[in-house]
């Protein structure tokens, strides 16, 4: 560049002295040679430049064409939490690379993530569904789910976004994020997970820590799309909440070194929020088993709710398997001071696949979850929205029953417990039949008493056949029935079309 | 105190368990049985060897078994395809196994397609193509080539584990290669003679067996990889069949028989049952090299008959 600039400045040069018109014949001649000299230095200049873009231009080519063969090579090793780093290049890389000159990417192909190319996977999940129910309440009643069908016509269960891969040699990192339309149309975000879990700890021991899906029996921990019906089961709705038991925290795990497989969980998780749902969440101002709750941030270790949980697994034949596990989930609830909730649950999960299956067809699952929760319900009483002192509830103040009474409510626990049970038949390639029956129930409570079964706990029983059929992995149909039996609300009928499809790389699952 | 008791007692119990003796052999596993396969004849009885996958089953969706990932989280050397195959069931074993000694990056992660010049790496992913491998056609073991690739990057991974046994590795190395390329040249020689000639297949699994053998493997059963055979389509590949005089159609053990035999009885071809992975069909529980020579034999037999 230097080079260029002293040649122009001495061709200007010699351009106004050559103006000034200067009589001398060999200053002339000095001149003109001078000027000849200095557009040859300048031509030979510009040559060398072009000679050298030329040249680099030729290397990025070659640098191109050879990371297109590479990516094609190196896609395999990288896979969920599993990242490339420190994977020896193929010497196919060599071969494809020769090749791959006439495939190098240009501005105007499209640009597709696949699994491996990039230093994340990126996978989408969306499910839809249509269908309709004779019962009134479909939105918080009858469907507990927050992913579940919630309106007559269509409703999109969610649209869940997932990214996975390795953070560094030490931790792989997952994040799932849900939009969803409500029943009216609305949208909302959900942050379901975000969390880091560790990959080299010795003596089989991982540390997760982040926003996790707690390890509570066996369909919490999974989202929506790997369930077998369109629906949350009753006894996970009602006592895990619509949207399962979720939450900051983090959690330790242990393969215990015994001949079978058998895994220890303990998960700590703050109390309070939504996904806590048995647990520290304020209910938004809202009536929870008779009683305003009072939310409020961790003020100590009191305030954390622990998930321990342990698993075993058996092959009873080649071709069978065995999961059980037995779950626990402790800590304060927001209806008083000082209250707490104990839920338990056992989870068991068989199933038999055949030797010579095809795409994993034919198969049979079978998949129990009992569930009990035991709550401590605190003292409650709207007497000071009496503010006139009156002995009942005016115009003019917070009418919390609406009915003006004023009710006291002494402490007590509350017992719920339920279970479903459900059975898949993977009869033919791309096609599962199931049957899932849901119950749950409770003792009377002594608010209960007072005013009638609480439709939050109130006996329920619902029965629920389908039929599913996979066009490939990646996509969905799902036709479901279900049998509803309220107490005190009867009977209901509700058919739900179900339809799920998927893009991008999507994590495999666990068994 | 009686609780500190139950605790240590608890303990102890759980140390001794840790504590099983460390037998010195390498503890090896291997996700499919080509691939255990070739790591027994590498290993012979130097390592403790567990097969993940069963012959007879469809590799491409294998359930991940808690008790996987127990053998995972004791495993020196995890040996994969490399190609995606195991895709939907082998990574969150790893995630569970939780041992560094298998991960991506250690001398104990071995990748069978490593050296290997895959074929059919699409140039565009695209899902409506089917289920194809982002990484090429992941069934490279059927060209024994490919085989003495990875069992000499077995013998080098196992003599760097276990230094002590180095010497038998390569001996055992060293009778692999030997047997191979002796029967290959058999193998050769048996197919010469049917250079050229169409075969049939279920699945489009055999491009580098036919690459070896001068085969034309093009006329599938499903219309795209994963997708179950339509009418339509059958009715297609029966048409192309009869123009091409392909008399050999090739099945698995895990794929639908009925739809093959019912294309054979349209197009007078041979149903030959062949596998790619040792003791999926009779006479191939030995190892890689019976199984070769079952699939070489049995697929030139079904040649020679229908002429």
């Amino acid at each position: 560049m230097k080079k260029i600039c002293l040649t122009l400045a001495a061709i200007g040069m010699a351009a106004v002295l050559g103006a000034a018109g200067a009589p001398d014949t060999n200053r002339l001649d000095a001149l003109e040679k001078q000027l000849q000299d200095a557009q040859a230095a300048f031509e030979r200049t510009v040559r060398e430049h072009q000679q050298l873009m030329e040249s680099l231009r030729r290397q990025i080519e070659a640098l191109r064409a050879a990371q297109t063969g590479r990516t094609n090579i190196e896609s395999p090793p990288s896979t969920i939490g599993q990242g490339s780093k420190g994977e020896p290049a193929s010497p196919a890389g060599t071969a494809a690379a020769s090749t791959a000159e006439k495939s190098s990417w240009t501005p105007s192909s499209p640009i597709r993530l696949q699994r491996g190319s990039a230093y994340m996977d990126i996978g989408m999940v969306t499910t839809l569904a249509l269908g309709g129910s004779t019962a009134k309440d479909i939105e918080g009643g009858l469907q507990l789910g927050g992913h579940d069908p919630n309106q007559r016509g269509f409703t999109l269960q969610g649209m869940e976004l997932n990214f996975a891969g390795a953070v560094d040699p030490y931790f792989r990192g997952n994040a799932n994020v849900v939009f969803m339309l409500d029943s009216a149309g609305e949208s909302h975000v959900e942050l379901e997970e975000a969390w880091l879990e560790t990959v080299s700890l010795p003596g089989r021991l991982k540390l997760r820590a982040g926003q996790y899906l707690a390890e509570f029996g066996r369909q919490n921990p999974t989202h929506p799309h790997t369930w077998g019906f369109v629906d949350t089961p009753l006894v996970l709705g009602r006592f895990l909440g619509p949207d399962g038991m979720r939450g900051l925290g983090a959690q330790l795990s242990w393969i215990v070194p015994t001949p079978f497989y058998s895994e220890l969980f303990l998960g700590v998780l703050n109390s309070h929020g939504e996904t806590m749902y048995s647990f520290r969440f304020d209910h938004e101002d809202e009536l929870f088993l008779g009683r305003l709750h009072q939310g409020g941030r961790v003020k100590g270790l009191d305030y954390l709710t622990f998930v321990p949980r342990y698993a075993a697994s058996f092959d009873l034949t080649d071709n069978q398997t065995l999961l059980a596990g037995i779950s626990g989930a402790i800590g304060p609830n927001a209806s008083g001071s000082r209250a707490r909730t104990f839920i338990g649950g056992v989870d068991l999960y068989w199933k038999w696949k055949s030797p010579r299956h095809h795409a994993g067809f034919p198969f049979v699952s079978w998949q129990t979850e009992a569930v009990v929760r035991r709550y401590e319900a605190g003292a409650f009483s709207n007497a000071a929205d009496d503010l006139n002192g009156s002995g009942t509830i005016d115009p003019g103040e917070a009418d919390l029953y609406g009915d003006g009474s004023i009710r006291t409510l002494p402490r007590e626990w509350l017992t719920d417990y339920g279970l479903y049970s459900q059975l898949l038949w993977g009869f033919k390639q791309r096609w599962v039949a199931g049957l899932r029956a849901d119950w749950v129930a409770s003792d009377v409570a002594r608010y209960e008493a007072i005013w009638g079964r609480d439709p939050e706990r109130a006996p329920r029983f619902r029965l629920s056949p389908n039929l599913t059929f996979y066009p490939s992995e990646y996509s969905k149909i799902r036709l479901q029935y279900n049998y509803d039996y309220r107490q005190r609300l009867g009977p209901d009928h509700s058919i739900w079309l179900q339809l799920e499809f998927s893009l991008g790389a999507h994590a495999a699952h666990k068994f | 105190m009686k609780t500190k008791q139950i605790t240590l007692t608890i303990l102890a119990f759980v140390a001794g368990l840790g504590a099983v003796p460390a037998v010195a052999k390498l503890n090896v596993v291997a996700t499919t049985p080509d691939l255990g396969s070739i790591a027994a004849a590498i290993g012979g009885s130097q390592i403790q060897l567990t097969i993940l996958a069963k012959p007879t089953e469809d590799p491409h969706f294998v359930d991940a078994k808690p008790s996987f990932a127990v053998k995972l989280s004791r495993a020196d050397v995890l040996i994969e395809g490399g190609a995606e195959l195991e895709i939907g069931w082998l990574p969150p074993l790893v995630d569970q196994a939780a041992n560094p000694r298998v991960r991506y990056g250690s001398p104990g992660r071995v990748l069978g397609n490593q050296g290997v010049s895959m074929l059919e790496i699409p140039e565009i992913l695209d899902r409506s193509k089917g289920d194809i491998h982002a990484a090429g056609n992941p069934h490279y073991l059927t060209d024994p080539a490919n085989a003495k690739i990875l069992a000499a990057r077995l013998a080098e991974t196992f003599s760097q584990l276990d230094a002590a046994n180095a010497a038998t590795y390569r001996a055992n190395l060293a009778r692999f290669t030997t047997t191979l390329d002796a029967k290959m040249a058999e193998w050769l020689k048996l197919m010469e003679p049917h250079r050229g000639r169409h075969v049939a297949a279920y699945h489009n699994s055999w491009v580098y067996f036919a690459k070896r053998f001068g085969l034309v493997i093009e006329d599938f059963l499903e219309p795209k990889p994963g997708i179950p055979p339509t009418p339509g389509h059958l009715s297609a590949v029966i048409a192309k069949m009869k123009a091409e005089r392909c008399r050999v159609i090739i099945c698995e053990p895990y794929q639908n028989r009925k739809t093959a035999e019912k294309v054979a009885a349209e197009t007078g071809a041979i149903v030959v049952d062949v596998t790619q992975f040792p003791g999926g069909v009779k006479g191939t529980e030995e190892g890689y090299i019976a199984m070769m020579n079952h699939l070489v034999v049995s697929v030139a037999k079904a040649l020679d008959a229908g002429r």
